[in-house]
């Protein structure tokens, strides 16, 4: 029994990372209806800046919050430069565009910083818990106060400021908003914004506690939850991003340890997750249902 | 220009296209030979996804998995049963295209960027697949073969290019699929369900009024690309001697599918096969070519000379096409064509802009 909370406590530790990412996605899906295929490298680069100011010498918990910064700043560039442009585009063009950003990235990322496996130092010390035989990692108690701080800043910008009044109102409504005066393409790239900046907290905090080093293809995989915990979800709902995380978390980690003909493949389980919640209910848990007038 | 004018000088390019991809291998070495292969392999799984995404508006970013699927059959075949290559296109293509109907199935209940995430799922699924069922020797899922595996059938006249007989012999063998694959893709376009797909992409409710089977003609599309996708896989085998598939591997080859056709123009039949032979030379001529033209001195020439950089050219340049020509080549060039003969047959010059409109 003592095992099964390990593994729960160490499937929700992960699921929390994941829903970060999920919650980076569902920002930008809300906000321009995109798809981001490229959120996990944009984590990736915030985390080889947090990595380059760390090897510099800049305390940890500094060295995330200017990476912070750079990618808040980055995220609206690149909503302004590359997104903008086909902001009225079809799926299919959205897809590429998000996919040249992924493959651009990526490299630019090892063409930057190098293509070697490096060590991302943790901002807390690493430590283990044991009340009545369950491991408790310092690593999952920061992952899931890190989701918490996240998802009340997030509520808190969203539903108690005129800011995220404004970002609502656009997200819902953008002709309207723009006829309110509300600056549909600033919000726009708020929501960019902001999902960059959840992007880099996600990876600077993540990649010390669950990857053995920091590489090019560190985000890849996590990504590939991260989607599957929003599709769960619901792609507009940054409640069902949260739940579909950790349920994805604690779904990935019980299958590694209890089904042994599938640990070879745990990718299958946030698959089948997707599959199985698309075929009923196709907005996810949370999701609005669209209705489509013919 | 009348229609039937326009009928002859597409056959004559047509004729003349193909008169020079069956010369090719005789004035080029084996590397650009190969290279070819690839663009005319790559072209056909993406002239399948283009039944899908361009015509009938299902995205797909997973199509990897069908060639990959497409890639194993032959691979397992050849080395495992000691097949000949020709006979495990019979095996390949009908599993692939059952594979795609037990997939497309599921995905009609979501659309859009759903579909996209569902089928991205599926590419990154099939490595782990292949990691877990196939076990050849060495122990990873890489079924390598060798040359002998790939010997042309005795009938196959000896080498008549400079490339070996094997090597031509793989060459021909993707063409003649490639042009197979090309002509049924004209078929299929011209034909009552080649319209039922347009019909389903544009307006569901409306086609459904028409009497069209929604659901079959999606799954059978889906179907189709599936199995274009596998025989592009197996093509793969005769020009890489092997079968793989890695994460990374998988979903590039995924989004290969998907720019060719983007790049070439969706819902064109030709542009697929152009998509898939830039990808692949445009990607070759950043690793290779692009360097060497680069002196690797000042900070943009070391950059551009890093052989990491050339995804981030790739992707940069992909980004900039679309911008430019959303609609690919083959409709961007056929734009051009009716403006400049809109401009011709009213011998007028283009009418000044209209005025302004009051909201906009």
């Amino acid at each position: 029994m003592a095992l099964f909370f390990t593994q729960l406590m160490n499937g929700i530790g992960n699921g929390a990372v994941y829903a970060s990412l999920a919650l980076a996605l569902v920002l930008i899906f809300r906000t321009t209806g995109i798809l981001n295929f490229a959120q996990g490298e944009m984590a990736l680069y915030s985390t080889y800046l947090v990595w380059f100011f760390a090897s510099h010498h800049v305390a940890v918990w500094l060295a995330i919050l200017i990476a912070m910064a750079i990618s808040f700043v980055g995220g609206s560039l690149i909503e302004r430069v590359v997104i903008r442009p086909v902001e009225k585009a079809s799926p299919l063009v959205l897809v590429i565009v998000t996919i040249g950003m992924f493959l651009a990235l990526n490299s630019i990322t090892q063409v930057q910083f190098g293509s070697d496996a490096e060590q991302l130092p943790r901002a807390y010390p690493s430590k283990t818990w044991l009340p009545a035989h369950v491991q408790i990692s310092a690593d999952t108690l920061v992952l899931v106060g890190v989701l918490i701080l996240e998802c009340l800043l997030l509520y808190f910008l969203l539903q108690r400021t005129r800011l995220g009044l404004a970002v609502r109102a656009v997200a819902s409504n953008p002709e309207s908003s723009s006829l309110l005066g509300i600056p549909v393409g600033t919000m726009l790239m708020l929501g960019w914004a902001l999902a960059a900046t959840l992007g880099a907290l996600a990876g600077a905090i993540a990649v010390p506690a669950s990857q053995p080093a920091l590489t090019a293809a560190s985000m890849q995989e996590v990504l590939v939850f991260a989607f599957a915990a929003a599709a769960l979800g619901g792609f507009d709902s940054t409640i069902g991003a949260v739940v579909g995380g950790i349920i994805v978390g604690v779904a990935q980690s019980l299958t590694t340890q209890y089904i042994k003909s599938l640990s070879d493949m745990v990718i299958v389980v946030p698959f089948a997750l997707i599959l199985l919640v698309l075929l009923v209910r196709p907005s996810g848990l949370f999701g609005t249902q669209r209705v489509e007038r013919v | 220009m009348g229609r039937s004018q326009r009928t002859i000088i597409g056959f004559v390019c047509a004729v003349l296209v193909v008169a020079w991809l069956i010369v090719l291998p005789h004035h080029y070495g084996k590397t650009n030979t190969v290279l070819w292969a690839q663009a005319l392999y790559i072209g056909a799984a993406a002239m399948g996804l283009n039944l899908l995404t361009g015509y009938n508006g299902q995205v797909s970013i997973g199509h990897g998995a069908f060639f990959g699927l497409g890639a194993y059959t032959s691979a397992l075949l050849i080395q495992q049963h000691g097949w000949q290559f020709l006979p495990t296109l019979l095996v390949a293509a009908p599993l692939c295209f059952v594979v795609g109907v037990l997939i497309g199935f599921p995905a009609l209940r979501v659309k859009g960027l759903y579909l996209a995430l569902v089928t991205l799922g599926l590419a990154v699924l099939f490595p782990d697949l292949t990691k877990h069922y196939v076990h050849v020797t060495g122990g990873t899922n890489l079924v390598s073969l060798d040359q002998q595996h790939l010997f042309p059938p005795a009938w196959v006249p000896t080498s008549v290019s400079a490339i070996g007989r094997d090597d031509q012999w793989a060459y021909y063998v993707t063409l003649g699929c490639a042009l197979v694959l090309f002509v049924v893709v004209i078929g299929i376009v011209r034909s009552r369900f080649g319209r039922a797909l347009i019909a389903v992409r544009d307006h569901e409710a409306a086609a459904q009024t028409a009497g069209i089977n929604i659901a079959s003609v999606k799954v059978l599309a889906f179907a189709l690309s599936a199995l274009y996708a596998g025989v592009a896989g197996s093509c793969s085998v005769l020009i890489v001697t092997n079968a793989s598939a890695d994460k990374i591997g998988t979903f590039q080859l995924s989004i290969q599918f998907l720019v060719a056709v983007v790049i070439g123009g969706t819902a064109t039949v030709l542009g697929p096969m152009i998509g898939g032979w830039l990808v692949v030379f445009v990607q070759h001529w950043i690793s290779t070519t692009l360097p060497n033209h680069v002196s690797s001195t000042g900070t943009v020439g070391r950059v551009v000379a890093n052989p990491a950089s050339s995804p981030a050219i790739f992707g940069i340049l992909l980004i900039l096409f679309v911008f430019a020509l959303p609609d690919g080549l083959v409709g961007g060039a056929r734009r051009l064509w009716s403006t400049g003969r809109a401009r011709l047959r009213s011998r007028t010059p283009p009418s000044p802009a209209p005025a302004a409109p009051l909201a906009s």
